[in-house]
Order: structure tokens, then C-alpha cells, then sequence
């Protein structure tokens, strides 16, 4: 039988720019704050592993060999340590692989850290970084970016089922009053329906980034770093930190074709459906049991479309549920009390460690006032690589 | 010689301006952002609200700020010709200031865009201000512009489409030390002015009202923890 994992502590930089900063720095500030969290005294002798998520070191960065470089940053040596690489879903798998390295016993106690330190470039060199991950003949050299298939997705999602640039609007002034109260967030302001949807200016206030996403329908990009650490919860060591643990009750992983174009539909995300169902059933629950989640809404109609292929609104009608202000913090089923990866950013390969670090710490009651999810039980993340050709889903549990 | 005579020799020769008409942009947040020009009598709440930034490396606000400082008080002694500086104002507070200069009726010399406020696009709204007020106001058929920081060439460089002018040197030489120049067009400004610019006028009465006194910030995000009182107990 697997060993039961959990996540004893967490940590992580608040994201932003810091281009300023070296990558490996803030990844071992991330690292720092998680041990500070667990309270660890002596890290060498409790620290087995160390996995690094990261997508752009070795093109924006120059840099590769970045466990290696974290470890000695961190003084770790002699622990193990890997790079996991899976465009923006390198958080999530990150942790996955930690997880097998517990459930496996090989490691009773692994560091997992993710970071990425986007604006050392201009807007569209990270743009074109990310492009990368799309197929390079029939996608990116066709001059696809992720944008630009976010924008293709969300007038086919319009067309469908009816949504409006104002519920996109609507989905931003949600996770902006999220992102808002979070110490974390990249982009710690509020904004209104009126100033970026309704009023004469809001055309140049929040301007097209690629037809008809705004920008306040995609994410900012960012720099930042998070970390978690990951335990046997049986193990010995387990006793060492400080907090009980929260545990990971499923986690769960699948691929789709790297073209979009050889999708029968290109709005079913089946890669998102199947690894959510990899996730519930290890956890043995049901969508109906999920207190919150925090989704990867790198735009924003994402957010309603992942929703529904995990099962939390039927198809077509997340949209509902925004204009009802179900996934509002004090709605029935709140969805990126974080502010989700439109407010508090979107370093790439931090984003799934992030995603976690904010489940447990809803899970444990330490979100700041106003968007702390009411007594939550499970909280489930889904972190989507390529355009859903690669995602991870992680449920976490209060034991 | 008399200090008036030396004065006339030392000044910088003035041309008239016209005044560039104030105007109200509702920010994301929803705040409402009076966008006026700046009075040459009110340079000192403008000092000192650039000051505090001087000692802040990150995006080069040291650079931009200590810059702008000199600036604002080379147009209150009379040492910058036909300067003009506009001001970003919510809730009656400075939340951005721009300065440039019109070289002669043709030619706009961009200076400084510094925004105090982040996240809110203030400091793109108040440069588009200082385009328009150069180009649309004052009517000249192009401005010249360097950046300091990476934001700064992001934000005008690259999303103006900037003509890249460093090949003419040094004919074309922006008043900013000698770094690359760039230019905005009419033409480019055609271009961009609907995406870029925007703003109600007349601005209304009671708005203006609230801007009519400037008040320095009393929270800087870039500086964590400001506190003026203490700042200027210190500095002093």
C-alpha cells in the first residue's frame, strides 16, 4: 500500500516583477519561507529530495541545471534532486512527482520547488517563450501563441453557450477582490464592472490583448517562486514540523493530442476531465464534495470551462454560476480565492506549487480575512500545461 | 551688471503654451483620475512628492525621480524653456506626474512619466496625456522619447511602435543623455490615440473641484512602510 503523503509546510515570494532577482534566489526564498512554515531546525537530516519546477531557465535565464544549483543555494547537499520540466503545468507535476517519490518510499520527505522569473524579457519575448510549447510546425510557426488560442477558444465558448465579454469581466472583478487580499498576488488591486466593461473608457482602460480577451481576461505575467514540503505522514519525520499535516487525496495526471486542431472538439478539454477523474478516484469523492478550487485561468474563460469538465458545473453552464456569483469567495462554491493566475500572476513554473500552497493554506484557515473559504474540507487544483495537452489535478484534504 | 540683466541672460527664453484642458479617466479600480496640467506655483508639493522615490533603485524610479526633481525645479527657477508638466490626481492625492517640453512648435521633447500608484495604469494614461497635450494641444508634429527603465521602453517603445531614430545621431539627439531616441509621429499617434488615450471632458465640476489642491501621497508601494511624517522628520 502507498504511503500516505501530506504537505507539512509551505512557502512562497510574492509574485511580481523581480526581474531584478536571480531565479535560483527566489526559488531558495520560496524554500526558506516553506521550512520556516515546518518549523525545520535541522533540514539536512530531514530533507530526502529536492524537485524543481521550472519551464523557461534554459531560454530566458541561460540557465539549466537549476536543482543542482537550488540544492548547494539551500546548502541540501547531499539530497537528490531533479528538474521537472512540463510547460505550465511543471508546478503540478512537480509535486506529482514528489508525491510518487513518498507513496513509493523512496523519500519520506521531499522539498518541491517551483519558480520562474518571467519579465527579465519584454511581454511578447514571454510570450513567445511560452509558444514554445505548442507544436512547432503546424502551431508555432503558423505564429500561434497561447493568447491567441485563448482568444479562438473563447469566441468558439461564446458562440456556444452564450458567454459575453461582461461575464469575462465578471470572472476578473472576482479574482481581483480575491487577488486583492492576498499578501502573495502580483496584482493587489480591485477592479470594477463599470470601469472595465461598462463605462465609454473602458475600451482603453482595458484594452483587446487578443480579440475578444481584454486585458482583464488574461493573466499578467509574472515572476515568483513557491514551495511546499511534502511528507510521509507516517514516518517519524512527520512529527518533526510544526503544523499537522494536509494530505494529498488524489492526484491525478493525463494527455491530450499537442495539436488542438486534431481534437474532434476543441473546446473539451479532455485532458483536464480524465486527470480530475485519475484524482477523484483515488480520493474516492465526487465533484458535489469539493469545497473550493483554485483553477488555472491563464484566461479567463478557462476558469469556467475547466469548472465544467471537472465536473462542478454541468456543461454550458459555469456561465451561470458567474452571473449568480457561485464562485465568488462567499458563494456557494468559491473558485480562485487566491485570485487565481489573472491576479496573482502566473510565473510558470511556480504556478501549480503555488496553486497547492494555496489549498492548504485555505485548508488549515491561514487565508487572510475576507477571503478565507468558510470551513472548507477539500480543495482541489488543476494546473494545465501546452493548451491542455498536459494537466495535473491535486486534490488536498483537512484530516 | 544688475541680477535682473543677468537674469534675462541666464533664463530660458519662454514661448506661450497653450493650457491643455483637464480631463477624468475612471481607473480599473473604479476611482475616477483628474488629469490636469500642473501650475508652476505648485511645484513644491511636487517635490515633495517625488523626493521620497530618489532613494528607490527598483524600475529606476531613483533615476526617473531624481530627474523629474531637477526638472520640476528647473521650471520653477526659470532654467527649462516651455516645460509643462501634467499630473494624475485621485481623491485630491498625486498619483502621477509627467513632465516634457515643446522644443519649438514642431517638436515635443518627452522628459519624465513617474506613477506613484501601480497596477492601475496610471503612468500609460498619463503619458498619452503628455502626447496628446504635444501633439493634439500644441500641435507639434512629433515627439521625441527615451526610456530609463525596461518598463519604460515596453510601455512607449514597443506599444507606440516608436520610430527608432539612434541611426540619425547626432542630429537627432534627445536632451536626455545621448541614449538611443526614439519618436512618436502624428502619424503613430493616429494610430494608437483611440487604443492609448482617453478621458471625459469637460472634466466635471466637482472632480476638478477635488483636484484643485494637490496633496503628496502619504503610501508609496515602491517604498513599503512609508510613513511621511516620519520621512520627512528624517530627511530633515
Amino acid at each position: 500500500m502507498a504511503a500516505r503523503v501530506g504537505i507539512a509546510a509551505t512557502g512562497q515570494i510574492k509574485f511580481g516583477n523581480l526581474s531584478e532577482y536571480d531565479l535560483v534566489d527566489i526559488m531558495a526564498y520560496a524554500a526558506t519561507e516553506a521550512m520556516e512554515d515546518g518549523g525545520i531546525v535541522e533540514k539536512h537530516s530531514i530533507i530526502d529530495q529536492v524537485i524543481v519546477a521550472n519551464m523557461g531557465g534554459g531560454i530566458i535565464n541561460h540557465q539549466t541545471g537549476i536543482a543542482s544549483s537550488l540544492v548547494s543555494r539551500l546548502n541540501l547537499e547531499p539530497a537528490s534532486a531533479e528538474l521537472v520540466e512540463n510547460g505550465p503545468a511543471s508546478g503540478a507535476s512537480a509535486v506529482k512527482v514528489g508525491w510518487m517519490a513518498i507513496a513509493s518510499g523512496l523519500a519520506d520527505v521531499v522539498l518541491v520547488v517551483g519558480g520562474e522569473t518571467m519579465r527579465k524579457v519584454t511581454g511578447w519575448a514571454a510570450t513567445d517563450f511560452v509558444a514554445t510549447l505548442l507544436h512547432p510546425e503546424a502551431e508555432y510557426n503558423m505564429g500561434l501563441t497561447l493568447p491567441a488560442f485563448g482568444a479562438m477558444f473563447t469566441r468558439l465558448y461564446m458562440e456556444r453557450y452564450g458567454l459575453t465579454e461582461r461575464d469575462l469581466a465578471l470572472i476578473a472583478v472576482k479574482d481581483h477582490e480575491n487577488g486583492a487580499k492576498n499578501k502573495f498576488a502580483h496584482v493587489e488591486e480591485t477592479c470594477t464592472i463599470e470601469a472595465i466593461h461598462d463605462n465609454a473608457n473602458a475600451h482603453v482602460v482595458n484594452n483587446y490583448v487578443a480579440e475578444p480577451l481584454r486585458l482583464y481576461s488574461v493573466c499578467p505575467v509574472s515572476d515568483g517562486a513557491a514551495a511546499v514540503i511534502l511528507v510521509n505522514m507516517d514516518s517519524p519525520k512527520a512529527q518533526q514540523f510544526r503544523k499537522p499535516p494536509i494530505r494529498i487525496a488524489g492526484i491525478g495526471s493525463a494527455t491530450d493530442t499537442h495539436c488542438v486542431h486534431n481534437r474532434k472538439d476543441p473546446l473539451a478539454l479532455a485532458a483536464v476531465r480524465v486527470s480530475a477523474e485519475r484524482a477523484y478516484a483515488m480520493a474516492g469523492l465526487r465533484p458535489a464534495d469539493i469545497s473550493f478550487a483554485e483553477l488555472h485561468d491563464a484566461f479567463v474563460t478557462l476558469e469556467m470551462a475547466i469548472s465544467e469538465e471537472v465536473g462542478l458545473f454541468p456543461r454550458g453552464k459555469a456561465v451561470d454560476a458567474v452571473r449568480r456569483g457561485d464562485t465568488r469567495i462567499d458563494g456557494c462554491l468559491p473558485i480562485s480565492p487566491s485570485g487565481g493566475l489573472k491576479a496573482k500572476g502566473h510565473p510558470v513554473g511556480a504556478t501549480g506549487v503555488s496553486q497547492v500552497v494555496e489549498l492548504v493554506r485555505q485548508l488549515r484557515g491561514e487565508a487572510e480575512p475576507g477571503r478565507q473559504v468558510k470551513d472548507p474540507r477539500y480543495g482541489m487544483a488543476v494546473n494545465f500545461g501546452g493548451f491542455a495537452n498536459n494537466v495535473v489535478t491535486i486534490i488536498c484534504a483537512r484530516e | 551688471m544688475a541680477i535682473e540683466d543677468l537674469e534675462r541672460i541666464l533664463g530660458a527664453p519662454q514661448m506661450p503654451l497653450q493650457p491643455y484642458p483637464a480631463k477624468v479617466i475612471t481607473l480599473a479600480n473604479g476611482k475616477e483620475m483628474v488629469v490636469r496640467e500642473a501650475k508652476k506655483e505648485e511645484v513644491g508639493v511636487l517635490l515633495g512628492t517625488v523626493y521620497p522615490l530618489v532613494g528607490v533603485a527598483k524600475d529606476f524610479y531613483d533615476v526617473v525621480a531624481a530627474r523629474m526633481y531637477e526638472e520640476l525645479l528647473a521650471w520653477y527657477r526659470n532654467r527649462i524653456a516651455n516645460m509643462f508638466a501634467i499630473v494624475g490626481v485621485i481623491d485630491g492625492t498625486i498619483a502621477g506626474i509627467v513632465t516634457s517640453r515643446q522644443v519649438h512648435e514642431k517638436l515635443g521633447m518627452s522628459l519624465h512619466t513617474l506613477a506613484i500608484d501601480r497596477g492601475l495604469r496610471v503612468g500609460a494614461h498619463l503619458f498619452a496625456a503628455k502626447m496628446e497635450n504635444h501633439i493634439d494641444v500644441l500641435g507639434a508634429g512629433e515627439v521625441w522619447i527615451v526610456a530609463e527603465s525596461p518598463i519604460g521602453y515596453k510601455r512607449w517603445m514597443l506599444e507606440y511602435e516608436l520610430e527608432d531614430r539612434s541611426s540619425l545621431y547626432p542630429e537627432v539627439r534627445h536632451e536626455l543623455s545621448g541614449v538611443p531616441t526614439h519618436s512618436l509621429t502624428r502619424a503613430l499617434w493616429e494610430k494608437h490615440r483611440a487604443n492609448k488615450c482617453t478621458g471625459l471632458r469637460p472634466a466635471p465640476a466637482h472632480l476638478l473641484a477635488t483636484a484643485a489642491k494637490l496633496k503628496m501621497p502619504n503610501r508609496y508601494p515602491q517604498i513599503p512602510g512609508f510613513k511621511r511624517e516620519q520621512w520627512q522628520r528624517a530627511s530633515a
